[in-house]
């Protein structure tokens, strides 16, 4: 038993209803979720615990998830953590989603995996604290000490006797925080480790309003934007009078949404757009198309070819940030006995969440009230008081829970765009991108390209290994991982190369390109040296557990190896079944260890993905269910992003707008076999949002080598098989 | 602006819209019905699959003017309680994660058990090409639609 002080946040746990009896009505709130065995019974009371827990008189337990949830289920796993210290029963608790409230919830964000990392230590102190607060109103009612007293599934416990938490919240508010408290051991948790199920998986299948774009408010107005139709292009005149004049429309007009205080996230090459607001969806979705809008040259036009020549010239001669230099690879290169060199690259990306860009927005002379999709609140709540000129606790922001994310909500203009037309407006407007809106206006995935060398001596050993890597804007290079480490000689060289196109994180960024391109890499050296691709990285393994070079290496050597050899035993690598090409890879990102192998069959000389296996190591698995099921939506967006997906620009006009010259991938072409394997250990539990994604690729790549015969460099692989 | 009258989940309703107005912005701005989902604007994504008559359309090209006395169903009228076996499997299989293409999923493999209770492998592949899911739950699309075809035939 752990016992620790509860100073992490420690305003998260001050009682928030003043003392027993403050009890506060159960009012209908469209962000509830319930879990299937909810009860039909109501509270007559609830008794707020601390900033996560709630229980009512019945023992009703409504838990508060902080994070905004995209679809990676932090929802279900933040509160079943809670659960799990508070020891109730799952079947008893509904979850809610949180306000925005850093000071109680510190980071709701949702973004690098991390909301399980961040969360894990504050929302079992949360359940923890609560849970010892009803045991010291029980042992205040017994007369007894509290350490004679248990508690199980809701209940407290003494010997034959049991109250339940219900019985006791209203005594439990009124009990000093504890100073420390206990927490379970590993071995003792009965919920973290389990399958559970989706909290909102009753909503999300009968047609419940979730998403931001299901809101509505009486008097509200849709407004719909038209941008620049190139990046480099800006407003010159505008003719709106006949789509002014158009049934339903009220008002067409110029905003800029644009922050006087910009943050990271006001990422947007468009802040000045046309917004047009009518009474209904297809109204106004019909005067967009009859805006007259001339458009002039703010900056230089780009296009796709122009950057491949950018990237190809700074790969040749360009010299740049060298982030990580060991040993001297000139020499090493100098005396290999093989180099193997190879160039592989990536095109821009969008994120093309199902659900598109929108915001509701209500802004009145001395408040904003924000409702939708977002996976940075905060920092959304600042850009909208900058832009405003209001003061923070003027501006509230609802999260709604999001149809998809992958970064791109990370950068919330659509926001200030909905707040700056209401305000315009002076009416409660719901904004709304068409799928074109969204799909022409980053921000994407960055373009990438980069040159890998690597030396062999004589025994085939890997003696030097240089990285050259470069993309608009900048490289995917993260210098300090594997191989770095496990080379004497070792090199990385970083070149950025401007450009007006926005871009930004895209799910697993950078490394949804450099685990791709590094494992085919690799591959290919593995080829060079004779060796098996798994016994060659096992060896480079043990060169880094045993020897490492260098000090600044970003990963745990005995960690990654042990995903590789689990994979290796799981799939059964080292017997080979005639038809069945395999290729393999491993990846650390985001705090977690992923192996992969892909199977492909090849069927009408086609290859057809047949399974993929994988290994994970998160430490502590939170939710299995949903931890098996990111694993395996990873895998599939991985494939399908690396063999199908690709936007170009020309003149600064993307060349896809919609999905019928944007490919994502479908379901004849998905795995639909994946098998996960994880490794069990005590160690603190990390996020699985991303990881699975970008070792895919390798993989991938390396079994379509073997299926086809020819190495592939150019991401999508698609069109070339 | 006309006046229409159609039939959603069993109820007759009146709307007045433009004749081109897709019946998806009829569902989701005047009869309040947000289930069916806005994903693409042109039939290539399923994300708005309601049914018309039984058989899945997409409701974002399809204009409530065409729809007559044909009767449709969305995704809160496929059963009463969301015990629709296809529902179940959904939950049972927990397919979501973000969530915002499965009604259209579940529609457009309604349509498809409507037709063919016992679809093998590749009915089901050819059905479902036509939504995407862009978390990539294909595998445990798969696994629902096969559980629930066995309590459908």
């Amino acid at each position: 038993m752990s016992i620790i002080k509860t100073q992490y946040n420690r305003r998260s746990f001050m009682q928030v209803s003043a003392a027993a009896g403050g009890g506060i009505m159960l009012g209908f709130n469209w962000l509830t979720s319930c879990t299937p065995a909810q009860t039909a019974s109501v509270p007559k009371e609830w008794f707020d615990i601390n900033a996560f827990i709630k229980i009512g008189d019945n023992g009703n337990v409504t838990i508060y998830s902080p994070n905004p949830e995209i679809g990676q289920n932090v929802k279900t796993a933040m509160p079943l953590i809670v659960a799990e210290e508070l020891d109730v029963d799952w079947t008893s608790v509904t979850v809610e989603q949180a306000d925005l409230n850093t000071v109680k919830y510190n980071r709701q964000i949702a973004g690098g995996s991390q909301s399980i990392r961040h969360g894990w230590s504050g929302l079992r102190m949360a359940g923890a604290t609560g849970r010892r607060m009803l045991m010291e109103a029980a042992a205040r009612r017994w007369q007894v000490d509290v350490g004679q007293l248990t508690t199980e599934k809701g209940k407290v416990i003494n010997g034959k006797e049991s109250l339940g938490y219900g019985e006791l919240a209203a005594e439990a508010v009124s009990i000093p925080v504890p100073e420390e408290v206990e927490l379970k051991e590993v071995n003792d948790f009965k919920l973290i480790g389990s399958k559970v199920k989706n909290v909102d998986g009753k909503k999300i299948t009968n047609g419940t309003p979730l998403f931001g774009l299901d809101y509505k408010r009486e008097g509200m107005l849709i407004a719909m934007i038209v941008h620049p139709p190139a990046f480099g292009l800006k407003l010159k005149n505008l003719d709106a009078s006949k789509a002014k004049a158009m049934p339903g429309i009220r008002d067409v007009v110029v905003i800029n949404s644009e922050p006087a205080d910009k943050q990271w996230s006001d990422n947007n090459a468009f802040p000045e757009l046309i917004a047009v607001v009518g009474e209904s969806t297809w109204q106004v979705m019909k005067a967009k198309k009859a805006v007259v809008a001339e458009w002039e040259e703010d900056t230089p036009l780009e296009s796709t070819t122009g950057h491949e020549q950018k990237m190809d010239e700074a790969l040749a001669t360009g010299k740049g940030n060298v982030a990580r230099e060991d040993g001297d690879t000139a020499k090493a290169f100098k005396k290999a006995a093989k180099v193997v060199e190879s160039i592989y690259s990536a095109p821009f990306l969008p994120h093309n969440t199902m659900e598109p860009m929108n915001f509701f927005a209500d802004v009145k002379p001395d408040k904003a009230e924000l409702v939708g999709p977002i996976q940075t609140p905060e920092s959304l709540r600042k850009s909208t008081a900058s832009l405003l000129g209001l003061t923070e606790d003027q501006v509230t922001i609802q999260m709604t829970r999001m149809g998809g994310g992958f970064g791109r909500r990370l950068y919330g203009h659509f926001g200030t765009e909905a707040a700056a037309i209401s305000q315009k407006m002076q009416a409660p407007i719901k904004l709304i991108y068409s799928r074109e809106d969204d799909m022409t206006q980053g921000t994407y995935r960055p373009t990438y390209k980069v040159k890998y060398r690597a030396a062999l001596d004589e025994n085939n050993n890997l003696i030097g290994f240089e990285a050259k890597g470069t993309g608009v804007p900048g490289s995917p290079l993260f210098p300090n991982r594997y191989p770095a480490g496990a080379v004497d000689n070792y090199r990385a060289e970083s070149i950025k190369i401007d450009t007006n196109i926005s871009t930004g994180a895209w799910r697993a960024p950078r490394s949804n390109f450099t685990a791709g391109i590094e494992q085919a890499f690799l591959d290919e050296v593995a080829e060079a040296a004779g060796k098996d691709p798994i016994d060659f990285r096992l060896e480079l393994f043990d060169r880094a557990i045993n020897n490492p070079v260098g000090e600044k290496n970003d990963y745990d050597p005995k960690r990654y190896a042990g995903v590789l050899k689990l994979i290796r035993e799981k799939s059964n690598w080292d017997t080979k079944t005639p038809g069945v090409f395999r290729g393999v890879s491993a990846y650390y990102c985001h705090n977690s260890y992923v192996a992969q192998v892909v199977d492909l069959e090849l069927e009408n000389g086609k290859p057809k993905l047949k399974k993929v296996w994988c290994a994970v190591d998160c430490g502590i698995v939170v939710n299995k269910e949903g931890a098996l099921n990111q694993v395996e939506g990873g895998i599939v967006d991985g494939i399908g992003h690396a063999m199908y997906s690709s936007i170009s620009f020309e003149d600064g006009k993307p060349q896809s707008q919609n999905f019928d010259k944007y490919r994502l991938i479908r379901y004849k072409e998905a795995p639909l076999e994946v098998e996960t394997f994880f490794v069990e250990n005590d160690i603190d539990p990390t996020g699985l949002g991303e990881p699975s994604l970008p070792p895919v690729i390798g993989a991938l790549a390396n079994a379509l080598y073997q299926a086809v015969g020819k190495r592939l460099y150019a991401q999508p692989f698609a069109a070339q098989v | 602006m006309a006046a229409y009258n159609i039939s959603v989940n069993g109820k007759s309703h009146q709307v007045d819209v433009d004749s081109d107005t897709p019946l998806l912005w009829v569902l989701r701005d005047n009869l309040d019905m947000v289930g069916t989902k806005f994903g693409c604007g042109m039939a290539q994504c399923g994300a708005c699959t309601v049914h018309l008559d039984g058989s899945a359309i997409r409701s974002c090209s399809f204009p409530v003017s065409a729809v007559g006395e044909k009767k449709i169903t969305t995704i809160e009228g496929l059963s009463a309680d969301n015990d629709h076996p296809l529902q179940q499997a959904w939950q049972a299989h927990d397919v979501p994660q973000c969530g915002y293409c499965q009604a259209g999923q579940i529609m457009n493999a309604a349509s498809l058990l409507n037709s063919n209770p016992n679809p093998s492998d590749d009915d089901i592949a050819n059905a479902m090409n036509g939504n995407i899911c862009r978390c990539g739950t294909y595998v445990r699309i798969k696994a629902a639609i096969k559980s629930a075809a066995e309590k459908y035939s």
